[in-house]
């Protein structure tokens, strides 16, 4: 029964957001508006789009979960994913809306000499963009075989249909299309969170003393078969010393510096008519994200005891604690709407990677750096970033189907943040705020972060491991061996190699006066929007 | 290296509007007012958010005594942390209303000088 309402649910969201393709693509005509929505987003719109680009599976369902299995210590993730956004604020949106065009190279190469940096930058961009899309699809391929199970669909089917209809979104109704699919998506996965909570606490008869009085006893069975009783409001169920706190502060740089540096976060400020509008649209996220993530409080510890570790454990594992929270809770047809919703959140947010990898690609890439910054014919950036977009959607198809649904794809996640913290930021800083900052320091920023992070995941715990006897195939470590670097997120170490190779380059190379004569016209243009690109009128 | 940007009237004789606006007094205030706000509020935002992971992770007896209920310190905390943003953000969206009004002005000087504000606005991108 919930099967049927399930596919039902989903169908209507499919249909919806095809219908909004078809009136958008009618509207994509010219590249500004292909790219940036016409710079015609409200600060409200562009804010809940963000929420939506920003408030993942991981985030629906993997946080939820965390807190379902480790109590306060999964919250913990929730508060960094929140104040992350004041660097966003108070740092980038505003500068970048000013003085770019559609990506966050334009603002990199503006003093620079264009064509290398552009390049490293729409490297790291795809690299980003690319993991991040992969740990998306896999999720959504997996969730999909656990939920529909028993209905003929596959993991190979789902993960096909969720890459075609990302191209569909992107290839056909470009920027204005992917905004009102992630627009969608945000409200509703509001809309079955507060449902969710208010169910959790009528449950506990809204008292919040109850509630908390409840996830301070949760009992559940140990590995040993023996059952326990913890109290999920204590930290250190999960992060214990001696590297415990080491990687919740880990996390905390890489989210903190690696939010701003997100380029399917930062392609979103191009999408509104000027810099005022993005600080709003910033504000407005923050509202969205930051209610979203305070609420994970009653998703989590409200399955933590209302459905308890052990039957989690046998229906699905911890991503599965939300969608059986309310199943539960409220029965099938509330089961169905949450799953809809789980679904079309990997949709949108692999469609809103599709679109800012692709747009790098063509605008950086293609224009820039293959083509000298000149654009042959008109509408030839718009054709090119089509076909990357199919290009990316077919590779991360095949990626993930080639992983399969059990790989552990948590690390994808981790090295994506990463990446951006560590690549992506100290430039972006630089590039805003260093008079003396020149090429070479922001090809080798670029590349220290982006080779840093890479190779310290690498050759840390999410790879390197010694898998006890009798592991299963797909769980197993790649590397069998004790990891040399202890944590699971580079962020402490690998965000100082990015800044450190910045100002190295920097050094090494020779004061370019064009990159600090330019520097005085980008602070003009960052600070006041003198020069910055206009909303076109449809 | 000027010569790599097909663009680059920067080094064309006579004053900019960049050079122009560099030197008015109202831009001079608009970015001392920025780094007056922008910089304590990253500094404490940066601080308050790393204590929580770093008394949370060394000090956790302390963190976990109850305050009402099964709510302890380190929940109580954690929940600041959103509340404690939201601020900033308020904060941060009035102090910009003046920058705002420091950048007309500087729009508004500039068009009376009779410069252009859409003339070579796409160069070098």
């Amino acid at each position: 029964m919930h099967l049927d309402m399930t596919l039902f649910l989903f169908l209507a969201f499919i249909a919806i957001t095809l219908g909004i393709t078809a009136w958008a693509s009618g509207r994509s005509k010219s590249s500004a508006s292909f790219f940036a929505a016409g710079r015609s987003i409200t600060a409200w719109q562009n804010g809940v789009a963000v929420a939506g680009d920003y408030m993942s599976a991981a985030s629906f369902l993997g946080i939820a979960g965390l807190i379902a299995f480790f109590g306060y210590d999964g919250f913990l993730f929730s508060v960094g994913w929140l104040v992350a956004y004041l660097t966003v604020l108070l740092i980038v949106a505003e500068p970048l809306r000013n003085a770019g065009k559609y990506t966050m190279a334009d603002v990199l190469a503006y003093r620079m000499n264009p064509r290398p940096v552009r390049a490293m930058a729409s490297l790291s961009t795809l690299t980003v963009s690319t993991f991040y899309m992969i740990a998306q699809m896999i999720g959504a391929g997996s969730l999909v075989a656990l939920l529909l199970k028993g209905s003929g669909i596959s993991f190979t089917v789902a993960v096909s249909g969720v890459g075609v209809l990302m191209i569909i979104y992107v290839v056909f109704g470009g920027m204005l299309a992917t905004t009102w699919v992630q627009i969608i998506k945000a409200v509703l996965l509001i809309l079955g969170t507060i449902l969710l909570s208010v169910l959790v606490l009528a449950h506990f008869h809204f008292s919040f003393y109850e509630f908390f009085q409840a996830a301070s006893a949760v009992h559940y069975h140990g590995p040993d078969g023996k059952e326990v009783v913890k109290d999920f409001m204590t930290p250190g169920l999960r992060f214990k010393l001696p590297y415990g706190p080491l990687e919740l502060i880990s996390l905390g740089v890489a989210l903190i510096f690696g939010t701003a540096g997100l380029p399917h976060i930062l392609v979103r400020f191009y999408t509104v008519p000027d810099a005022k509008t993005a600080r709003y649209s910033v504000v407005w996220a923050m509202v969205i994200i930051g209610s979203f993530y305070i609420m994970t409080t009653f998703l989590g510890f409200g399955a933590a005891t209302i459905v308890g570790r052990d039957f989690i454990a046998k229906n699905g594992g911890t991503n599965m604690s939300a969608p059986l929270l309310a199943k539960v809770i409220a029965g099938d047809v509330f089961f169905a709407f949450i799953c809809a919703i789980a679904f079309a959140t990997i949709l949108a947010v692999v469609a809103g990677l599709t679109i800012s990898a692709s747009t790098s690609f063509a605008h950086d890439f293609w224009t820039n750096v293959i083509h000298n910054g000149v654009e042959r014919k008109a509408g030839e950036e718009r054709n090119v970033a089509r076909i990357a977009a199919f290009v990316v959607g077919a590779i991360s198809i095949a990626i993930a189907i080639a992983l399969g649904p059990t790989a552990n794809v948590a690390f994808l996640v981790a090295l994506a943040f990463a990446v951006a913290a560590s690549a992506n930021l100290p430039v972006i800083l630089f590039s805003i705020y260093w008079k003396r900052f020149n090429t070479t320091g922001a090809v080798t920023g670029l590349l220290f972060g982006l080779v840093g992070s890479i190779v310290l995941i690498l050759i840390g715990p999410s790879i390197m491991g010694i898998d006890p006897p009798g592991t299963a195939a797909a769980a197993r470590h790649a590397i069998q061996h004790v990891p040399i670097f202890p944590l699971e997120n580079p962020g402490i170490l690998s965000v100082p190699i990015g800044f450190f190779g910045a100002i190295l380059g920097t050094y090494l190379g020779k004061v370019d006066p064009r990159a600090v004569q330019r520097f005085e016209e980008l602070e003009v243009r960052a600070n006041t929007g003198l020069g910055s690109e206009k909303a076109s009128s449809h | 290296m000027a010569s790599q940007n097909p663009v680059d009237n920067t080094s064309a004789p006579g004053k900019t509007k960049w050079d122009r606006v560099q030197e008015m007094d109202e831009f001079r205030l608009l970015i001392l007012a920025k780094k007056e706000f922008v910089i304590p509020a990253t500094v404490f935002f940066v601080v308050y958010y790393f204590l929580l992971p770093i008394l949370v992770g060394y000090a956790p007896a302390l963190m976990s005594r109850k305050v009402w209920g099964a709510v302890n310190w380190a929940y109580l905390f954690a929940l600041s942390q959103f509340f404690v943003a939201w601020a900033i953000a308020f904060l941060y969206v009035n102090a910009a209303k003046t920058f705002d009004k420091y950048g007309a002005h500087i729009l508004e000087t500039l068009k009376k000088e009779g410069y252009d504000d859409r003339q070579d606005g796409k160069e070098g991108l």
